[in-house]
């Protein structure tokens, strides 16, 4: 039976209280300070012991307890993936089919399996809301740099220039993505990027921009196409934002370049950076940060490209079915040939009518501290 | 007995429950106040015949009240609805208020006429698309930039690039002669492999690895490192998307969509120019960037 231990809070004696309690806080620490050392000791001649030692402490951090949320898009990848094999012969096999169909019909497979040059930059149209203001035009600024083929064009206000009429113009003329950023307050605050011929559309909040006139010691970019790092996309919705934003590169980086964009995903937070890297040794790199860095964080993805809500226009005539079959049949037949002959003159893009969400951020869906989504 | 008069002196001096003082003027809240202006002739509460105009969901009435029922607050003011049309509403409140001083008609008019542009300003913008304005929730914000500073920390950024840039060197992902590392640290790096290989003698690729590391064959050596090696690497088009997302390597992994053409083709015609450049950075940016002057 061990004996009870003498509480300091048991002395009424406040100053005396205190000179007990401060001289058991210090003589513990420094027995712990004491342990330690004697470890490091131990360990400075026994890497060994230091490796068992981290091997059997991990500690219990968010990502190593991440729970995640049940629903497709969101959930663990290699939970469903584990299901699936118990049926089949192969281990892996049918689960890395469905994958790869997955891949090869969703919005991005056109970039992946083009056939044109791949040095050539998918073109970008960068835009702001309406009426910005200058922390927001230099921001837009920076962004044009970074992504190869991009353009700045200034948005109008106005009726007729809602996100989704602009992308669909923007579709018509080539360009393969849009990006939005929005102000609140004389201060970017969030980015629309919408994949453009009829692309899911995402939504991100925008925080801790720091412009590359801030950044000290910055290096200077230089119009090479820089190399993609995308890390720790986990989830079928990290992965279709992973690949939304490797589309905005073309595929093919120039190495002579030395620059790297990276995009890591920790705790659903996107750090995007920009360095220029030069290897020192097998083992070592130096990095020296290019260009700007801010934190984007999804707020929605939706399916097709921003709707339109024209409440004025008014409701078609009605049709009748018979005329209707025919006229589908013969449009589908059309649309066909269209297709095969003219890839060059890319169908009209219409906004749709509705919003279409595939996943919104609702904070419900934080049900605890260790639920990601990305 | 109804004295204007003194109700004015009483609601001016002393306390009225409706005016509201600013610096330079007094506004009255009273509802049936015609101008909005604490007046001796607006004030609703001191004129015994007074008239104004109302609006409720888009239908416009005149109220007016007179000093024959000032005895029944009931039945004060008489609601007359005015027709829809502009004109003849103003008509209508000419017929109604005749021999009525000037400023009541008048100041009936001009609220009319506000109130339909409003009206119409509104039923406009009911048909536009008007941008969304969402509420910025401040608990929300500060519990998000802490998790944002957290997340930050544990994700040892640098960190995290110089391993998969390290990764990618030694995956051979830059090909042969990468024209993004020093020669001296490609040597290096190209020695301690060939160190490495002889001394793994006894796993399985025994034979091969003793042959090549008399030769310089490195392309027999990535197809080698691609059997066991969770990714392939291929020039061209597929290869350098492997490269782009090595982040999603287990994803593409997956999809067998790049061909083995060897690395030579594109880097070889490289090699010649860049090799001085991959000593040092580039010294000369010629400052061009890619991006054209922003359209208006």
């Amino acid at each position: 039976m061990p004996p009870s231990r003498f509480e300091p809070s048991i002395i009424k004696n406040k100053i005396k209280r205190e000179e007990i309690a401060n001289k058991n806080k210090k003589a513990k620490s420094q027995d712990k300070l004491q342990r330690r050392l004697a470890r490091a000791k131990l360990e400075a001649n026994d890497p060994t012991a230091k490796k068992k030692r981290l091997s059997t402490n991990v500690p219990r951090t968010l990502d190593n307890m991440r729970e995640f949320d049940p629903s497709f898009l969101t959930a663990d990848p290699s939970s469903s993936s584990q299901t699936q094999d118990g049926p089949s012969s192969s281990p892996g096999e049918p689960a890395y089919d469905e994958n790869a169909e997955d891949l090869a019909s969703d919005p991005f497979a056109a970039y992946f399996n083009s056939e044109e040059d791949p040095n050539i930059p998918p073109k970008v149209l960068i835009t702001t809301s309406p009426k910005a203001s200058k922390p927001t035009y230099e921001f837009c600024d920076e962004i044009v740099g970074i992504f190869p083929g991009a353009e700045f064009i200034r948005r109008k206000k106005g009726k007729g220039f809602e996100v989704g009429r602009i992308a669909g113009w923007a579709a018509g003329r080539g360009y393969k993505h849009m990006v939005v950023v929005n102000e609140d307050m004389k201060k970017p605050n969030a980015i629309t990027l919408i994949h453009l011929p009829n692309g899911p559309t995402a939504y991100f909040k925008l925080t801790s921009i720091e412009l590359t006139k801030q950044i000290y010691g910055h290096a200077r970019a230089t119009p090479h196409n820089p190399e993609l790092v995308l890390n720790n996309f986990v989830t079928r919705l990290g992965h279709t934002v992973g690949r939304m934003f490797q589309t905005l590169f073309p595929p093919l980086p120039e190495f002579q370049g030395r620059q790297v964009v990276t995009l890591h995903n920790q705790r659903d937070f996107l750090f995007f950076r920009r360095h220029r890297y030069a290897f020192r040794s097998p083992e070592k790199v130096a990095l020296q940060e290019i260009g700007p860095r801010f934190t984007l964080k999804l707020r929605s993805l939706r399916k097709g490209i921003p709707a339109v809500f024209n409440l004025a226009e008014e409701p078609k005539g009605l049709e009748f079915d018979v005329d209707d079959l025919k006229s589908s049949v013969e449009e589908t037949l059309d649309s066909d040939e269209n297709k095969q002959n003219a890839s060059e003159a890319p169908e009209k893009v219409i906004p749709p009518k509705q919003d279409d969400y595939l996943w919104k951020w609702k904070p419900e869906l934080e049900t605890t501290r260790r639920t990601f989504f990305l | 007995m109804q004295s204007d008069d003194v109700i004015w002196s009483v609601i001016n001096h002393q306390f009225c429950s409706y005016k509201v003082k600013t610096a330079t003027q007094n506004f009255c809240r009273n509802e049936y106040n015609v101008t909005g202006l604490c007046n001796r002739q607006s004030c609703p509460l001191a004129n015994s015949r007074y008239a104004t105009i109302r609006e409720h969901e888009g239908i416009l009435y005149l109220y007016v009240k007179t000093i024959e029922r000032a005895h029944s607050p009931a039945h004060m003011w008489e609601k007359i609805t005015l027709s829809n049309n502009y004109s003849k509403a103003l008509e209508q409140i000419d017929n109604e208020l005749i021999h009525w001083p000037n400023f009541m008609i008048h100041k009936c008019k001009q609220r009319v006429t506000k109130i339909t542009q409003y009206l119409i300003k509104m039923r406009r913008l009911q048909l536009r698309q008007e941008p969304k304005l969402v509420g910025v929730k401040k608990k929300l914000d500060r519990r998000e930039t802490v998790r944002e500073r957290k997340a930050l920390s544990a994700a040892h950024l640098e960190k995290s690039i110089e391993k998969e840039l390290i990764e990618r060197l030694k995956s051979k992902a830059y090909g042969d002669a990468p024209l993004n590392v020093n020669e001296s640290v490609w040597q290096a790096f190209l020695d301690r492999e060939k160190g490495d290989k002889g001394k793994g003698v006894a796993n399985e690729l025994e034979d091969m690895v003793n042959d090549e590391t008399d030769e310089e064959l490195e392309e027999e050596l990535e197809e080698e490192m691609d059997d066991w090696g969770s990714r392939e690497f291929v020039s061209d088009i597929s290869e350098d998307e492997d490269e782009d997302d090595d982040g999603l390597s287990d994803l593409e992994d997956v999809v067998v969509r790049s061909f083995d053409q060897g690395s030579g083709s594109d880097e070889d015609g490289e090699d010649g120019d860049s090799n001085e450049e991959n000593s040092k950075p580039k010294p000369s940016t010629l400052g061009k960037r890619k991006a054209p002057a922003p359209k208006a």
